[in-house]
C-alpha cells in the first residue's frame, strides 16, 4: 500500500487545468513524495500520464469509476 | 515544434512553455462534447514535448490575459482576436519565465508574412520591443530574413542552420518536417484560439453588451463554448445543450442560472439567464422543447429549478422551426 503524501482535488476542472494544478502541486513536493489526484475530466486520464512521462514522474495507478478518476503519481528523483 | 527541433538539433537545451488563456480550442471542447469520444484526444502541447523529449511547463494566464482581450493596444483582428497584443504578452511571459529559470533566449515558431496581424515584417519588431525580449527573441524558421539576434551574434546558434521562410504557404514547413523525420504534427496552420472564431466572438460581444461593462470570468468564457446560445428578448438568454456531454457539463451551472430539465421526453438541459417572468420562462421552455424528442408533440413538460433552489413544473407547446427567427441565435 502506497502512502500518499498529498491529495489534490481538481474535480470539476477541465483540461488543461488538472495538469496545471498537478504541475504546481508537484513543484512543492520532494522527490519520492506521492501525490493522489482526484478529477472528473476524462481527458486527465491521458494528459496527466503524458505529463508524467515528459517530466519523468512515475505513474503509480489510475482508477476510474462513474463519479471520478483517481490518479496516483510518485515525484521523480 | 519545427523551431524547437531546429534549435535542439544544434545541441541546445530547450524547454516548452504553454500558456492557458481559457480561449484554447482543443482541450475543453474535446472534454465536454460527447462526439469527441469518437476519436482519441490528446493535448498537443504535451504530445509535442513528448515527441521532442523536452520538458513542458503549462502556465495559467487566465486572469492576466483579461486585460489583453478587453483593452488591446493594437486592436482586434477580423473577430475579437487581439493577436499582436497577445503575441507580445506571451513573449513577455516567456521572458519572465526565462529569467526565473536561467535560460538565455526565447524561440517561437513564427514565420514572417504568415499571419495578417501578428506575423508581418512590420509587426515582428513590435513584439520584440513591447515584450521586452528584444534581441533575445529568435524565430528560427525565418531568422535568415531578420536582423541578427543575440544567440546568433554570440554563436550559441548557427544562423546558417536556421531558415528564411516567409508567406502564408506551408510547403516549406511540411518539407522541413519531413527532413527532420517528423511524420505527425499538430496543426500546420497554427490557430487554436476561440477569439479568431466569428461565432464565438459574436457570443462574447453579446455577453459584454449585456453586462454593465465588458468583463468576463472563466465560467463565462467556458459557457460560450458550450451549447446553442439564443437571445429571444434583450433581457433573456437561453443556452440549450447539444448532446449528453454538454447536458452533463451545463448541469454544473444549475446554481448560477435557472435550469430547465425536460421530464416528459428525452432532451437536452437548458439554462436561462436574466430576470425572468412566467412569460419569459414559457418562451425559454418552448425553445428548449424544440431540441428534444417531444418537438412534434402538443405538450412537453419541464422541471424548473430556480437559482434560489425552488422547483416547479411547467408544460409548454414546442416552438416550430419557423417560429424561431435566425436573429435569436447568437
Amino acid at each position: 500500500m502506497v502512502s500518499v503524501t498529498r491529495h489534490l482535488d481538481v474535480t470539476g476542472l477541465l483540461c488543461p487545468m488538472p495538469v496545471i494544478q498537478t504541475q504546481n502541486c508537484v513543484a512543492e513536493l520532494c522527490p519520492g513524495d506521492v501525490l493522489s489526484i482526484r478529477c472528473t475530466d476524462p481527458g486527465a486520464l491521458l494528459d496527466i500520464p503524458a505529463w508524467c512521462r515528459v517530466h519523468g514522474h512515475v505513474l503509480l495507478s489510475t482508477e476510474k469509476n462513474p463519479e471520478e478518476i483517481v490518479i496516483v503519481i510518485r515525484v521523480n528523483s | 515544434m519545427l523551431a524547437a527541433k531546429l534549435v535542439q538539433n544544434q545541441g541546445l537545451h530547450v524547454a516548452g512553455l504553454n500558456f492557458f488563456t481559457g480561449f484554447c480550442v482543443e482541450g475543453h471542447t474535446h472534454s465536454i462534447r460527447s462526439r469527441s469520444n469518437r476519436k482519441p484526444r490528446r493535448n498537443n502541447a504535451l504530445w509535442v514535448a513528448e515527441q521532442l523529449n523536452i520538458p513542458l511547463y503549462m502556465i495559467d494566464v487566465i486572469e492576466e490575459y483579461k486585460s489583453i482581450v478587453l483593452h488591446p493596444r493594437h486592436g482586434y483582428g477580423a473577430n475579437l482576436n487581439p493577436c499582436l497584443d497577445c503575441k507580445s504578452f506571451m513573449v513577455k511571459k516567456a521572458l519572465e519565465w526565462m529569467h526565473a529559470h536561467e535560460f538565455d533566449f526565447i524561440i517561437t515558431g513564427e514565420v514572417v508574412g504568415q499571419r495578417p496581424m501578428s506575423q508581418r515584417r512590420d509587426t515582428f519588431p513590435v513584439v520584440a520591443r513591447e515584450s521586452g525580449a528584444n534581441d533575445r527573441l529568435l524565430r528560427p524558421l525565418c531568422a535568415q530574413l531578420q536582423p541578427l539576434t543575440l544567440p546568433e551574434r554570440e554563436g550559441w546558434v548557427d544562423r546558417a542552420q536556421l531558415h528564411g521562410f516567409s508567406g502564408r504557404g506551408r510547403k516549406a514547413q511540411i518539407a522541413l518536417a519531413e527532413q527532420l523525420g517528423l511524420k505527425d504534427y499538430a496543426q500546420p496552420a497554427g490557430g487554436c484560439c476561440f477569439l479568431t472564431d466569428a461565432a464565438y466572438s459574436r457570443k462574447l460581444r453579446d455577453l459584454w453588451r449585456n453586462r454593465d461593462r465588458p468583463d468576463y470570468d472563466i465560467d463565462d468564457i467556458m459557457l460560450l463554448k458550450v451549447g446553442r446560445h439564443l437571445r429571444p428578448r434583450p433581457h433573456l438568454k437561453v443556452i440549450v445543450a447539444r448532446d449528453a456531454g454538454e447536458t452533463r457539463y451545463l448541469r454544473g451551472y444549475r446554481r448560477r442560472f435557472t435550469c430547465l430539465d425536460m421530464t416528459s421526453h428525452n432532451g437536452p438541459l437548458t439554462l436561462v439567464e436574466g430576470e425572468q417572468n412566467d412569460e419569459d420562462l414559457d418562451l425559454a421552455a418552448r425553445i428548449a422543447a424544440r431540441y428534444g424528442q417531444g418537438r412534434h408533440e402538443p405538450m412537453v413538460r419541464f422541471q424548473v429549478l430556480s437559482i434560489d433552489g425552488r422547483e416547479r413544473e411547467i408544460c409548454v407547446t414546442p416552438l416550430r422551426a419557423d417560429e424561431v427567427p435566425r436573429s435569436w441565435y447568437l
